[in-house]
């Protein structure tokens, strides 16, 4: 495991492949065309930094016909959410959510 | 990684005024769940396995992979609650009162020991885990 964590610290160490992946995380799937165009640096490159992005398991791949696909993977994000605040903030919601619930229904 | 390190829980608490079978009601019936909490396939038998289902979004399939573990009427009711790499147990406790029920949600098995090896890896990471969390946070 820490081999994995290396891996997954230095890939987004570099501000491209952050860049990259942030991307996916927002836009959804991309192909290599799609992310070059709007990376700033030659396929190759792109190619070469998605490639680091899924040995460290942040982005998997698709092969349709001639293009790869690459998709984030968020869940590979987990080690750095803090999910007890967010669960926090959802269980809350969901408690009101729960009493409103209770309020109009009959006993 | 070992998961010798203990682990958080988050704990809510509400004083509800309404009866405990009432809230029970709405904790355990599938298309009462589905108006305060997801949708879902639940039933209340200990060793049932279920999914809550959130909208799908890019990159969450909106999922959560669940398992009764607990079921005693009116009273406590527990769930595995697994979904985006989080394997947690959510536990309810229903208490009567005299205006009406305590309720005390219990969800445990968070994980500390990712944030003690990030926080010791002395690297410059903080202003880019912001970054990493708002991205996850338009995720949610």
């Amino acid at each position: 495991m820490q081999a994995a964590t290396d891996n997954f610290f230095k890939a987004l160490a570099d501000p491209t492949r952050r860049a990259i992946f942030e991307r996916l995380a927002r836009d959804g799937e991309q192909t290599v065309h799609a992310l070059t165009d709007h990376s700033g640096v030659s396929q190759p490159a792109v190619s070469k930094h998605l490639g680091v992005l899924k040995h460290a398991k942040l982005v998997r791949d698709r092969r349709e016909g001639r293009e790869t696909h690459y998709s984030a993977r968020p869940e590979a994000l987990a080690p750095l959410v803090d999910w007890m605040s967010r669960y926090g903030t959802f269980w809350r919601d969901r408690l009101d959510q729960l009493e409103n619930l209770l309020k109009r229904t009959d006993p | 990684m070992t998961h010798t390190a203990p682990t958080r829980t988050l704990v809510i608490e509400r004083e509800v005024p309404h009866p405990p079978e009432k809230i029970w009601r709405a904790l355990t019936q599938g298309p009462l769940i589905e108006e305060w909490l997801m949708k879902n396939d639940f039933q209340p038998v200990v060793g049932h396995r279920f999914n809550f289902r959130a909208t799908p979004m890019p990159n969450w399939n909106g999922v959560v992979d669940c398992e009764v573990l607990v079921v005693e009427p009116n009273s406590r009711l527990s769930y595995s609650w697994a979904s985006l790499g989080l394997q947690s147990v959510v536990a309810w406790t229903l208490t009567p009162t005299n205006g009406g029920t305590h309720v005390r949600m219990e969800q445990s098995g968070f994980r500390s020991e990712e944030d003690a090896y990030y926080k010791g890896a002395g690297y410059g990471w903080k202003g880019f885990i912001g970054k990493l969390e708002d991205v996850v946070a338009r995720l949610n």
